[in-house]
């Protein structure tokens, strides 16, 4: 490119923006000043409001009439990738940018590929002021918050107020309205306003914060909801930070909530952790050694009534594990399972069934013996309680604890809440006794009915029910025997 | 018996549904109200916000009702546990989401549901919601609905047609752990739902290339997501079951969610919490299988004796570690593969550094403008003036190299 004749060699140009925004102003130019063969540390750009420009020093002679390209000028090359770029950086409020994007546009005409360098400091700037602008937008498309307005005539007006960091409001007016186009909004920010009224877009001059709505309702169902959908058991303020930077805050309903929120989350925490120094969830890890947990457990309510913790027992290598419900008013007393009633009548029927009780681990679903009081004529007596379902699951803990250091080739769980005890799950006996049920480590589970329901029934359902349970013994003992065979 | 204001069921439901990791919004079709209805979607995701626990907000993430028929021991709203209940009505979900969608507060809606009376009911009931907001409201933004693997396929159909992305939590890593922890629920139907699932986005996109006005299923695909430290799956497991359920079925994303203690807690579960860091290196390890080009077995090869991940340090840093023959690596000649295994440098790095070493050869300071930091890259590189002779060997490189101090985890429980 040959200096023209009217271009002064040691001239600058300045060349005044009519917007800060104004990319296709700024294009127009920068190409006649190339076409001008201007080199840019002789041009200046300034934009409206802006200052800080030596060259537009009017002692400096700044201010020159810009040259009109020759007729016959080569056409000024930008690559694609310069162009998108570009079109970005251009609304980014650092006063230089337009510079840097004239210095690179200056460049390229020599070095057409110059794009492809990512090392190049300019190459690298204008990237960063791109990625600065995209993320405003984006942040902008995020955190803008219309608040709703009741005009005359009941018609439903959207305002937000908004105050984004980059020249960007009129690039992202898009944006909004492609979503609501339906409804009637305004985005009010420091820079101007935009107005959609269903139809046409309108520009308005820079707003004030107090020229938005002040609230809106439904504000407090969105606080309601950031609050609840917040999990306090896991705090990480910093990825929130980096995120959603504290200088948004002042502009988002929720935000207000977040102190309280950190605050209060910290506390349960702190909570947790002395709660977690009596209970570090390490099994003991022998039978001995949970014979002695369980008496102090207070997990569930059951352990917190007037009662003792009673162990399982038999042999720790025993083949049969037999699992009742909960330890009774005799059991709580003795410190023994199944040594009333109910324990008596088990007795009766193994012997019958050729079980040797002596070589089966006998414990229960539960540990401690649940209980009501009830006066009668003749005093207090402590009357049995169903455990719940919770409270059995609570001592699976146990129960499994058993289990892993016993290690039965079969289990019997006699009535609903040892087989829940064992499964996890409410099942029922009639559906699934007198078959095996595999367990995850291999062994395997009968259930039956409990003892304690055969003496609760008379005459013939007795005797019905009494032989089932005959026969699920039966059918138990040799299945053990095939296990222990093996 | 009068109903809870909407209010106080809002805060039950949206409590509820926290646990439930996925808040995507991305990816789907794009769409606009310009022509009608309200809403939009243009590929990127939006999060109008952030919770203190570094989550976005992207959609409204509730649930229909906490009620539920399952006994499942990691979840707050089994059957067995002592919380409130609440339920919304179809009409209710579909109201609140507009009336937030209206505020810019969200994209759209993420629809769960605890199973009440039947798993058809519930499902018929999530879809109810769905449709009325796509066809009384005209809604075009994002809908992600949770599908009940155990529902009639049909009503789950009829999900895919109104959401951007259906999903079926698989739960747990292991069979063994869904039958211990969640009684209810069989792994075999869950595969069976996501494979129909996959079969159904198969068969609509198909149709779609050949009959422009064809209806779009599901666009956004269909994701899962994995319970961690519930169970004792080690991180060799989970890595390998995500793989697999990425290939089987097609999914865009398989999330992760560190088992946190939830309030009135079954007993079979651990009582101490996972690290959250434990669920960070999964995700990055998740990354490098989808962005990296890993294989898992390469991922397991970064994890420890015990078979996890180690928590100190990132997974493609232990990689490194353990394969230090494959370094330093000559940043102006090695292929794109060898330079996405550099710790410290990602896939963006790496597309800058093999389009500017066409025009010059590059220097550890034009290496340092590519990317974030040098502190990790420099011990696996060499440019023209630098090597790291000795560094790349040194016994202790995992020391120099680690976080100096626990950073991550606030408070350590």
């Amino acid at each position: 490119m040959t200096a023209l004749q009217h271009v002064r060699p040691h001239a600058y140009y300045t060349v005044q923006l009519p917007r800060s925004d104004d990319f296709a102003f700024w294009r127009e130019r920068a190409r006649a000043l190339i076409q001008c063969d201007i080199p840019p540390d002789k041009v200046a750009w300034v934009e409206p409001g802006g200052s800080g420009d030596l060259f537009a020093q009017p002692s400096s002679g700044g201010g020159m009439r810009l040259p009109e390209p020759p007729a016959d000028a080569p056409p000024v090359r930008a690559s694609k990738r310069y162009l998108s770029l570009a079109k970005n950086a251009a609304l980014h409020s650092d006063p230089a940018r337009f510079s840097v994007l004239y210095r690179l546009l200056w460049r390229l005409q020599a070095n057409p590929r110059l794009m492809e360098d990512k090392a190049d400091p300019d190459v690298r700037r204008v990237e960063e002021l791109d990625k600065n602008v995209r993320r405003d937008s984006h942040k902008m498309h995020a955190f803008v918050r219309f608040r709703q307005v009741e005009e005359e005539g009941g018609a439903e007006h959207y305002v937000a107020w908004f105050e984004p960091e980059h020249h960007i409001l009129r690039a992202n007016a898009g944006f909004f309205l492609r979503r609501f186009a339906s409804m009637r909004w305004s985005i009010l920010t420091p820079q101007g306003t935009l107005h959609w009224d269903g139809e046409t877009m309108r520009e308005g001059p820079p707003a004030q914060k107090s020229d938005a709505p002040q609230g809106d309702p439904v504000e407090d169902l969105w606080r309601t909801y950031y609050a609840s959908i917040f999990n306090p058991a896991r705090l990480k303020v910093g990825a929130m930070l980096s995120e959603m930077p504290r200088k948004y805050w002042k502009n988002l309903p929720e935000a207000a909530l977040i102190p309280d929120l950190i605050a209060g989350a910290q506390q349960r925490e702190s909570e947790m952790v002395a709660a977690g120094e009596r209970d570090d969830g390490v099994r003991p890890e022998s039978l001995e050694a949970i014979g002695e947990a369980i008496e102090g457990c207070r997990k569930c309510p059951i352990g917190c009534l007037d009662n003792r913790a009673v162990m399982g027992e038999g042999p720790s290598d025993a083949a049969l594990m037999i699992v009742g419900e909960q330890p009774g008013d005799h059991e709580d007393q003795e410190g023994r399972p199944f040594v009333g009633p109910a324990g008596q009548l088990l007795d009766v029927h193994l012997e019958r069934a050729g079980i040797d009780r002596g070589r089966a681990y006998v414990t229960n679903a539960v540990k401690h013996f649940k209980f009501t009081i009830k006066a009668s004529g003749r005093g207090k007596r402590r009357l049995h309680q169903s455990p719940t379902a919770k409270e059995i699951d609570t001592c699976r803990w146990w129960i499994e604890g058993e289990r892993e250091l016993v290690k039965p080739k079969l289990v019997l769980a006699m009535g609903a809440s040892a087989a829940r005890g064992m499964l996890g799950k409410t099942v029922s006996i009639a559906k699934i006794r007198g078959q095996a049920i595999p367990l995850e480590d291999g062994s395997e589970l009968w259930v039956t009915a409990h003892p304690s329901y055969l003496l609760r029934l008379d005459g013939d359902a007795r005797n019905r029910q009494a032989a089932l349970f005959d026969a699920d013994l039966a059918a138990v003992r040799e299945r053990l025997a095939e296990l222990e065979g093996q | 018996m009068g109903v809870a204001p909407i209010l106080d069921r809002l805060k039950i439901l949206a409590d509820a549904a926290k646990y439930d990791a996925s808040c995507a919004s991305s990816g789907t079709a794009k769409r606009n109200s310009v022509k009608g209805g309200i809403g939009s979607t243009e590929g990127m995701g939006i999060c109008h916000a952030y919770a203190p626990d570094g989550r976005c907000i992207s959609l409204l993430k509730i649930l229909l009702t906490n009620h539920c028929i399952f006994d499942c021991h990691y979840c707050i709203n089994r059957k067995s546990s002592n919380v409130q209940r609440a339920r919304f009505t179809p009409q209710e979900v579909a109201d609140l989401t507009i009336s937030f969608y209206r505020r810019n507060y969200i994209e759209g809606l993420f629809l769960s549901s605890g199973i009440i009376k039947s798993s058809d009911h519930t499902m018929e009931m999530i879809v109810e919601a769905a449709r009325i907001l796509r066809e009384e409201y005209d809604f075009r933004g994002y809908i992600h609905l949770k599908t009940i693997p155990e529902a009639d396929p049909e009503i789950i159909h009829r999900a895919g047609f109104y959401a951007d992305r259906v999903s079926i939590n698989v739960e747990l890593p292991t069979d063994a752990g869904l039958t211990r922890l969640a009684p209810d629920k069989d792994a075999r139907q869950i595969e069976g739902a996501l494979g129909k699932t996959k079969d159904d986005i198969v068969e609509a996109k198909d149709a779609k290339k050949r009959f422009r006005h064809a209806p779009r299923f599901a666009p956004a695909g269909q994701s899962t997501q994995m319970i961690v430290g519930a169970d004792a799956a080690s991180d060799a497991d989970i890595v390998g079951r995500a793989s697999r359920l990425y290939d089987s079925f097609g999914l865009r994303r398989v999330y992760y969610s560190a088992f946190s203690p939830i309030p009135d807690a079954s007993a079979v579960l651990p009582l101490k919490r996972p690290p959250l860091i434990r669920e960070h290196r999964l995700y990055q390890s998740d990354w490098l299988m989808r962005f990296y080009d890993y294989r898992p077995q390469e991922i397991m090869q970064a994890t420890e004796a015990d078979g996890n991940l180690p928590l100190d340090i990132d997974p493609k840093l232990a990689w490194a570690l353990k394969f230090r023959e494959r370094f330093p690596v000559d940043v102006n000649r090695a292929s794109r593969e060898d330079l996405l295994r550099v710790p410290g440098l990602g896939v963006k790095a790496v597309q800058r550094i093999l389009a500017s070493r066409r025009h010059r050869t590059l220097r550890l300071d034009d290496v340092a403008r590519l990317t974030v930091s040098l502190t990790k890259v420099r011990a696996f590189i060499c440019t023209v003036d630098w090597r790291p002779t000795l560094l790349t060997d040194r016994a202790d490189l995992r020391a120099l190299l680690a976080p100096k101090a626990e950073q991550l985890e606030l408070f350590a429980a």
